[in-house]
């Protein structure tokens, strides 16, 4: 059974599967699921973590999180939508140790709350960098939003 | 509880390169927990990315770290040609492998260089650093610059090898195999270099799994990755090379494989050389495509990845890198929690901490956050050791 | 009596190196200048462990807002006459970091800088060149 046969057997409709080559798979979940699908992949597939990306978009935050499969030759990137205002998302460092600064990294550039993360402080940024500003985010969507409100 | 005192390791000591904060907290001679604080290198250029074009943005990341200067641009190339699968053309593929592999070369004998200071071994310093210039020569004459080479581009490469340049090349290449087998032999038939660093910093097989560290670190701790033979990219599939795998974990084996991986560098950059396609050196590339693309290279540190999404327009949208140290400095708490102060400044650097990778050592006391032990004076304690040892030889 | 220190000045230069947030490039080529190729102890420059014993200050890098006030502190420990020499296009303008929102300022806004050896990296004759530059600036 290859990777996108497991993945479907476990999550069925849950998960929508993007094979973009054979050593591109790009798996979509809910954020409520995303647990579950890393879990499963590191876990019981023995997946590397490579690193997450998060990138602010007008719904809000869409983090995709690469593992990689080194004996398989293929990268799996499992992308989950953190919805604004409230930007709250599962940390995952309680099963998977390796995603500790990537997530404080998140945190800080875009201002991701990953709930359960033991130490979720300053990374990268200066320690007199202004609380609230969160050097990764498109301020584009502000001017947006008031010509919405127009 | 008052007796724990922390070690800083930097900012700004001329020996580890760049501005990094280490602090070790020890109680008596041995280190009880660690902690590190990045960010004096931080310098934005993952949102400076999406202002450049993508031509602009090859140059960007090669100023990332200066020792592995080209593996980001070889990543971040990839990225952008992963978006709309750009093929490139062969001779291109051979010339990116042959300037990764060089600086692999130029990397690893650097690292050798600073263990070898660390230690106390100065003479290993002088000799890796005197033998680094022939690879250095190497470079200029391919690419007119002894780092920063600007030979990337998205589509293939910038400047060709000419075909009379190549005997000159191997006969360089051969001089350097010579010392690079020579220095690999002497480093580790020699008893003191191994009772200083067998054993000591130990990475557990499962926490270098769990930490899901890359690169040297990850392969000397059994865990067998290796992007260029398990994602093969550029001309990797198309040469022979061994993947050097070591049980042992400790700082030993992490120079031993960085050691011999220079030996099969050398191998495969005369068989590029030697097999190397005539051909066009570069493939014409309109746009880069709409959607997102993933680059990964194996750098001298470990995998570097490259995450792009594009728009419709010529600046990336979205231009997300990771540098190798990144997963690996992190471990640096699991090898060097249990050790004794004087082996900190060699467990660290066993990693490999290209800090300026990554973004970017001191004993400092746990209640007052005072230095108590400089930089320097860990450096001179892991030299001491090597003193003591070698007098029981 | 000033003469007399300015001649002993002229006759050894103790060098210290700080990189600010440097991609390391730099740095490296400056301790090249130490190995064998170029080995510039014959000429006396030796590269110190301490700012309170160099006359000569190599920067290498951009300032950024995590390291700025270090920067002047240790600028500040350099005992007087000092010479401040800017490796690299990062420490003479700002190279490609200009418009980087943890760029703080150029170099030379923060500190005096009296040598400016340009390029990325500069190779290690240039620096040479650069600190002999300096000494000339002394006499």
């Amino acid at each position: 059974m290859n990777l996108t046969d497991k993945i479907k057997e476990k999550f069925g409709e849950k998960v929508g599967i993007f094979e973009k080559s054979r050593r591109r798979l790009y798996v979509t979940v809910s954020r409520e699921d995303a647990k579950e699908m890393v879990r499963f992949l590191f876990r019981d597939l023995k997946a590397r973590f490579s690193i997450a990306t998060g990138i602010d978009i007008r719904p809000g935050v869409e983090i995709l999180y690469h593992l990689a499969f080194d004996e398989l030759g293929v990268m799996v990137s499992v992308r989950v939508l953190v919805e604004k205002p409230e930007l709250k998302m599962d940390s995952f460092t309680d099963f998977m140790p390796a995603v500790d600064w990537i997530e404080r990294e998140i945190h800080e550039m875009l201002g991701v709350d990953f709930v359960g993360h033991p130490n979720l402080k300053r990374l990268l940024l200066p320690d007199d960098w202004p609380e609230g500003e969160h050097p990764y985010r498109k301020n584009t969507f502000e001017s947006e939003k008031e010509n919405d409100e127009r | 509880m008052s007796d724990k005192k922390m070690i800083p390791i930097g900012p700004f000591h001329p020996l580890l390169e760049e501005p990094e904060f280490f602090k070790f907290y020890v109680e008596g001679e041995r280190v009880v927990d660690a902690d590190v604080r990045i960010g004096y290198n931080h310098r934005g250029i993952e949102k400076l990315a999406e202002s450049k074009t993508y031509d602009m943005d090859v140059f960007l990341v090669e100023r990332i770290c200066g020792i592995c200067s080209t593996s980001h641009p070889f990543a971040f190339v990839q990225a952008a040609e992963d978006i709309s699968g750009i093929e490139i053309p062969e001779r291109a593929k051979f010339i990116r492998t042959i300037i990764g592999e060089l600086e692999r070369i130029h990397s690893h004998l650097l690292w050798v260089g600073l263990a070898g200071h660390f230690i106390g071994y100065n003479t290993v310093f002088m000799w890796a650093w005197k033998y680094r210039e022939p690879v250095l020569d190497v470079f200029e004459a391919i690419s007119g610059n002894r780092n920063h080479y600007g030979m990337f581009k998205v589509g293939g490469v910038r400047r060709d090898i000419k075909e009379a340049d190549i005997p000159a090349l191997l006969s360089a290449l051969d001089e350097i195999e010579k010392f690079c087998s020579m220095l690999t032999k002497a480093v580790m038939d020699d008893p003191v270099l191994q009772a200083r660093t067998k054993g000591i910093g130990i990475l557990k097989k499962q926490d270098a799994l769990d930490l899901c560290v890359v690169g040297p670190v990850a392969r000397a701790s059994g865990v067998a990755i290796d992007i260029r033979k398990d994602l093969p990219y550029a001309a990797y599939d198309r040469v022979d090379f061994e993947k050097i795998v070591l049980p042992d974990g400790d700082v030993f084996s992490k120079a031993a494989v960085r050691l011999l991986e220079t030996i099969e560098s050398v191998k495969i950059i005369r068989q590029c050389l030697k097999e190397m396609p005539v051909g066009p050196i570069e493939a014409e590339v309109r746009e880069v495509g709409i959607g997102e693309g993933i680059g990964q290279h194996e750098a001298p540190r470990g995998e570097v990845i490259h995450y792009v999404r594009s728009n419709n327009s010529n600046y990336p949208e979205r231009h997300k890198i990771r540098a190798p140290s990144f997963m690996n400095v992190p471990s640096f708490k699991k090898t060097v929690i249990g050790e004794m102060i004087a082996d900190a400044a060699l467990i660290t650097a066993g990693v490999d901490p290209c800090y300026c990778c990554t973004e970017r050592m001191a004993v400092v006391d746990q209640a007052t956050d005072k230095i108590l032990l400089s930089g320097n004076e860990l450096v001179r304690l892991c030299q001491e050791k090597t003193e003591k040892l070698r007098k029981c030889f | 009596m000033v003469n007399l220190f300015k001649w002993g000045l002229k006759k050894s230069l103790w060098v210290f190196h700080l990189g600010a947030s440097a991609c390391n490039n730099c740095d490296i080529e400056i301790l090249d200048l130490l190995t064998p190729k170029f080995d510039v102890e014959r000429f006396g420059i030796v590269l110190v462990g301490s700012p309170r014993h160099a006359d000569v200050l190599l920067v290498s890098g951009i300032v950024n807002r995590q390291s700025i006030e270090r920067f002047r502190r240790v600028y500040d420990q350099v005992p007087n006459p000092k010479l401040v020499v800017a490796i690299g296009a990062c420490a003479c303008s700002a190279n490609m970091f200009r418009d980087s929102y943890n760029f703080v300022k150029p170099l030379d806004q923060i500190i005096p800088v009296d040598v400016y050896v340009p390029g990325c990296p500069p190779k290690p004759e240039a620096m040479i060149a650069g600190v002999v530059k300096a000494l000339q600036k002394i006499r």
